[in-house]
């Protein structure tokens, strides 16, 4: 297994900071100066205490936050494409076909039931309805959300239910790019044991993985790295 | 990701004497691409909406669209049969106030087949089978197609709405407040409803409103007016969930959740 091919995800010098106008404009340094290259095969695991800034990396690299300096670099189409400064088409097209994102919540569109919300990654990528229908159910049955919710809206679901749903809708496009954060924090023993064993053969297919894991065990089973986020807090 | 934008607006400008409505817009809207425009009342969202679709002339800047003959062509200086003729086949405008998209006197089916008329459709069954086809979309129920709008429901009338600009398949639709004025349960069906069709027609649409779950559920790109002013622009839940500007903040700040 050649790992040390072509890195999928490069970042270069990062730093965040929040300015917060309705504080008198109050400085809120975060991290400076992040430099992380992740290959195919990888998972590397982000830690540092609450509020080091962990959340803040992965949402920069998915172009949800927007970095004060620095670039970051995803391989989409063959070629490593800049997510900082890009078009917000460029950004959605990145995020339709390259990179996935597990939030710490299920943020979604209300209404719509689990398992077209499962399904549409898949749709949004030309895959042929049924057989994104199928991929979802398998996923949804991998993650043990019973059969019976599946046509129901995750609105009403208990937390668990809800982050696996979540989780389900980011594992379902096979994306070459992972970003999880605390996929496993409201799960019992069983699922997480699911959510390892689906990053793990992500890692197997060559997937790039970026994660945040509180759970230790859950930590030494997928990482094949680890990254500090603290040691790169800049001075307020 | 094709190469060619689909309206283009360099410095548009529209002043009221000297009351400035907006100033120095600029932007490339792409096929298929959903921009926001958010901002509270006054800000002059409208009043840009209105420069852009050719309803208001501008006191500065151009605004350029693709047209399917000419290529991008200045709409200033297009012919007014020209313009108008885009209006009817390539764009459609959906009005907050729903009265002021339909024709009142015209039945439910009228006003969503005469604007296939208007697009050339003459064959009765065709249109009829159009129009049947879109009530059922906007989920109408059957048997209200010959029903005049007035006898409808604010949410009715506004799907009808909805219908009518969209059965001729437009390449941009604009849209200001599609969901005010409505219930909050009735907006969110309609919410859900526009979501579907726009995603499924691959359609653009410029949508102007002040609420921020509409523009977090419907637009790709977000643009934050005061007083005129484009203040920040980005990808929507960049700008959402990570804002720049202190009235950009102010606005995210303001509203319980999104
Ligand atoms: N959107 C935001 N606006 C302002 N401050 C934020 C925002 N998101 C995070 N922060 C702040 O940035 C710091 C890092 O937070 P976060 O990335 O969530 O850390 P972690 O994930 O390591 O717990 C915290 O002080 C947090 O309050
Ligand atoms: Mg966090």
């Amino acid at each position: 297994m050649s790992t040390q091919s072509e890195p999928l995800l490069v970042i270069e010098g990062l730093r965040k900071s929040f300015t917060l106008h309705l504080q008198d404009g109050l400085e809120l340094p975060v991290f400076n100066d992040v430099d992380l290259t992740v290959h195919g095969g990888e998972c590397v695991v982000l830690s540092g205490p609450s509020g080091a800034g962990k959340s803040s990396l992965l949402r920069c690299i998915y172009g949800n936050y927007l970095p004060r300096a620095g670039q970051v670099l995803v391989r989409h189409d063959g070629a490593l494409v800049p997510v900082t400064g890009a078009e917000p088409r460029t950004v959605l097209e990145i995020r339709r076909r390259t990179m996935g994102y597990v939030s710490q919540f299920l943020h979604v569109i209300p209404r719509i039931p689990t398992i077209d919300l499962v399904m549409e990654p898949l749709l949004v990528r030309a895959v042929d309805a049924g057989r994104a229908r199928d991929r979802a159910a398998e996923l949804l049955a991998r993650l043990n959300v019973p059969e019976r919710l599946w046509r129901l809206p995750p609105a009403t679901f208990s937390g668990g239910e809800q982050q696996r749903v979540n989780i389900a809708r980011s594992f379902v496009a096979d994306y070459p790019v992972l970003l999880l954060d605390e996929p496993t924090a409201s799960l019992d023993a069983a699922n997480r044991d699911a959510v390892v064993e689906l990053i793990n053969d992500a890692r197997a297919r060559q997937v790039a993985v970026v994660g945040i894991f509180h759970d230790a065990d859950v930590r030494d089973r997928v990482a094949t790295g680890g990254f500090d986020v603290a040691a790169y807090r800049e001075a307020a | 990701m094709s190469g060619q934008s689909l309206l283009r607006a360099t410095g548009v400008g529209k002043s009221y004497g000297d009351r400035i409505g907006c100033r120095d817009v600029s932007f490339e809207l792409w096929p298929g691409e959903i921009l926001g425009i958010v901002g509270e009342s006054g800000s002059g969202k409208t009043t840009l909406l209105n420069c852009l679709s050719a309803n208001l002339e501008l006191t500065a800047g151009r605004v350029e669209y693709d047209t399917r003959v000419d290529g991008m062509a200045d709409l200033a200086t297009m012919s007014e049969p020209a313009r108008r003729m885009l209006m009817r086949t390539d764009w459609g405008f959906v009005h907050q106030n729903p009265r002021d998209g339909l024709r009142m006197n015209l039945s439910a089916g009228g006003n969503v087949g005469e604007r296939l008329m208007a697009v050339g459709a003459r064959h009765y069954g065709n249109i009829r089978r159009d129009v049947i086809d879109w009530l059922d979309r906007v989920e109408m129920e059957d048997g209200r197609i010959d029903d005049l709008p007035s006898t409808f429901s604010g949410g009715m009338q506004q799907r009808l709405q909805i219908a009518r600009n969209l059965v001729t398949k437009p390449r941009l639709v604009f849209m200001d407040e599609p969901t005010g004025g409505l219930d909050v349960s009735v907006q969110a069906r309609l919410l859900d409803l526009l979501r579907g069709l726009v995603r499924e027609l691959g359609v653009a649409c410029v949508i102007v409103t002040h609420d921020l779950g509409v523009v977090r559920l419907l637009s790709h790109r977000l643009m934050v007016m005061q007083r005129g002013r484009v203040v920040e622009q980005g990808l929507t839940d960049q700008v959402l969930d990570d804002p720049q500007h202190p009235y950009t903040q102010l606005l995210v700040s303001s509203i319980v959740s999104v």
